[in-house]
């Protein structure tokens, strides 16, 4: 990529021609389930198995054997549904999408094809667009086929036939950004409506890309589809990689360069797309209804049982937590990442009564704690550190026993051990001198020889208070008060005058 | 046979990864046709008063509980692979699948 673009908003500004050009991108995302069966079969779900290991005559697509659907894999999918706003379908049906690949035993994928279980609603991004979504369908996974192991490609058919939801967007977003904001929200809301971990490392949440680019008000070109995009990551950088390609293939005025309708691959190495295959149209796959599988009728006491099991989305804490607890929008946003530390954080500010300071607690050193490899937990309700503790520590420092420095110190302690906040101060003599006599006598002793101190301050440059106050935090050992000490400095050097 | 048969059959067999020569095209070409002839019948038939249906036998909504059953031994589920390499199935090199 020679030509340079500046951007601005979501256009890119091409140096030489002055064109602004903006991107017209769309996902397909796939999430597995968080079902312990496949989605057909009995087979457990498992990563990381041994290949071949879980299969059985159902997912290896023996003749004459019928699949059965997972209540489960229903459910969680239209919790995803609801969670985004989408409609679900009184009846849908499922279908073969026929093609030849080695990871696909039966030569078919059991997929939805003309009617899906929900259509439409969409996922609200923090940048302020609205995604619409297409619909949302149930599928089954295929299986893994290896291509970097000798001179074969050798296939393991364990993720063959585990339940998956794929999201199709609508075109809406514009730039690299906005398209991971998007996979950054629908992961969350698959996480917080417990459907699945949507842990891309794990392969469970994969995505496509559609891109296409167009100069600003005109109508939409050809798109390119990118596939088996496993990471954010790996998502912008290969928007960051495509748009450019695409805008300077039009620029160049060579028609054969223009993009067409094909299939992409991302090398993630190189950082570059590649032509994979020109686009197979869908009559390609030559879909027609699954005859071994009933149709699904979902009823509505179904639907209803199931939005009485959600929580509260992501997006709505974050906004409760700004208005009614004061919160900034960085901290809401640090506390709702992951549904167990917004529970945790609710927990703890329900006992405290002091949402702000649990939150900088929580922000500043509980989440520390979990990134410290010397603290044995995965998640915050592994912690020793339970939310009443928290509240308990919060409560000593705003009665004045337990000032800030003593504060973080017991905190590193109650990480690591889960040891109670009030008997930590008592065995560490932390408490707060409170005794006006002996602060008094400390504060003098450090004033004693610092004229220029005193005469700063009289002169109005209050800063040069900070000189003496640091030689009585340390002749009490960091217990004192470092606000009263400053009142007692200034008093007294006020009385001097 | 009409070009079109022809482009059909070939369009069909490069789907299904089969490779057709010139001859076989022309024999399959006019099978195609009959077997196409005999649905085509089926256009015949007045279904304007009918409702669209997603399934002839009523049943619905056939589900499992989501349990776990043993799998079979990757010995068995191998058995019968033409070839293996461990306990993997093993193929000619095919990078980047249709999906
Ligand atoms: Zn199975």
């Amino acid at each position: 990529m020679s030509a340079e673009f500046e951007r601005d908003g979501t256009a890119w500004i091409s140096a030489s021609t002055g064109t602004r050009w903006v991107p017209v991108i769309g996902l397909e995302v796939h999430a597995q389930l968080a079902t312990q069966s496949k989605l057909f079969c009995a087979c457990e779900v498992r990563f990381g198995a041994p290949p071949n290991t879980l299969t059985c005559p159902i997912c290896t697509g023996q003749p004459g054997t019928l699949p059965v659907l997972n209540a489960t894999a229903v459910e969680l999918a239209v919790r995803v549904a609801l969670a985004v706003g989408a409609e679900v379908a009184a009846e849908s049906k499922f279908d073969r999408k026929n093609y030849f690949y080695c990871d696909i035993p039966k030569n078919f994928q059991i997929s939805q094809f003309d009617r899906p279980y929900c259509t439409g609603g969409g996922i609200q991004l923090p940048s302020g667009r609205f995604v619409r979504l297409t619909r949302i369908h149930i599928e089954e996974d295929a299986g893994k086929a290896i291509h970097d192991r000798g001179d074969e490609t050798l296939v393991d058919l364990n993720r063959a036939g585990v339940a998956l939801i794929e999201s199709v967007s609508e075109a809406d977003m514009e730039s690299p950004e906005e398209a991971v904001e998007y996979l950054e929200a629908l992961k969350e809301i698959i996480r917080y409506v417990g459907a699945g971990e949507a842990d891309m490392e794990k392969g469970q949440l994969r995505c496509d890309v559609n891109v296409s680019v167009r100069p600003q008000g005109e109508p939409w070109r050809t798109k390119v589809e990118i596939k088996n995009l496993n990471s954010f990551r790996n998502a912008r950088e290969a928007l960051e990689y495509e748009i450019p390609r695409q805008i300077e293939a039009y620029e160049s005025g060579d028609e054969t360069r223009f993009p067409r309708q094909e299939t992409r691959l991302f090398d993630v190495r190189a950082g570059v797309t590649r032509t994979m295959r020109s686009k197979e149209g869908a009559s390609d796959y030559r879909y027609f209804a699954e005859p071994d599988l009933p149709p699904l009728a979902l009823s509505e006491s179904f639907v209803e049982r199931q939005r009485g099991l959600l929580c509260e989305l992501p997006e709505a804490r974050r906004r409760r937590y700004r208005e009614e607890l004061g919160l900034s929008e960085y901290d809401a946003r640090v506390l709702t990442a992951v549904r167990e530390v917004a529970d945790w954080f609710e927990a703890a500010a329900r006992l405290s009564g002091r949402p702000k300071e649990t939150a900088n607690w929580i922000a500043n050193d509980v989440l520390g704690g979990l990134a410290d490899p010397k603290i044995e937990a995965t998640s915050i309700d592994e912690l020793p550190l339970k939310p009443f503790d928290l509240a308990e520590l919060i409560a000593l420092v705003a009665e004045g026993t337990l000032h800030s420095t003593g504060a973080r110190e017991v905190m590193g302690e109650m990480l690591r051990t889960g040891a109670a906040p009030r008997a930590l101060v008592a065995e560490r003599g932390l408490e707060q001198v409170e005794d006006e006599g002996r602060l008094e006598v400390w504060c003098r002793e450090a004033l004693e020889g610092r004229e220029q101190v005193v005469a700063d301050v009289r002169a109005g440059r209050i800063k040069a208070l900070g000189a003496a106050v640091g030689p009585v935090m340390k002749a009490s050992a960091g217990k004192a008060n470092p606000r009263r000490v400053r009142e007692i400095l200034l008093r007294i050097i006020g009385e001097d005058e | 046979m009409a070009d079109t048969d022809r482009d059909l059959v070939l369009q069909t067999a490069a789907l299904a990864r089969l490779q057709l020569d010139e001859r076989e095209a022309q024999h399959l070409g006019p099978q195609f046709e009959a077997i196409l002839r005999q649905f085509r019948q089926l256009e015949g038939v007045d279904v304007g008063d009918a409702e669209p249906t997603t399934g002839a036998t009523g049943v619905r909504d056939v589900l499992r509980a989501d349990e776990v059953r043993p799998s079979l031994e990757p010995g068995v589920v191998l058995a019968n692979a033409p070839h293996r390499v461990g306990d993997f199935y093993a193929v000619p090199k095919t990078v980047g699948g249709p999906d």
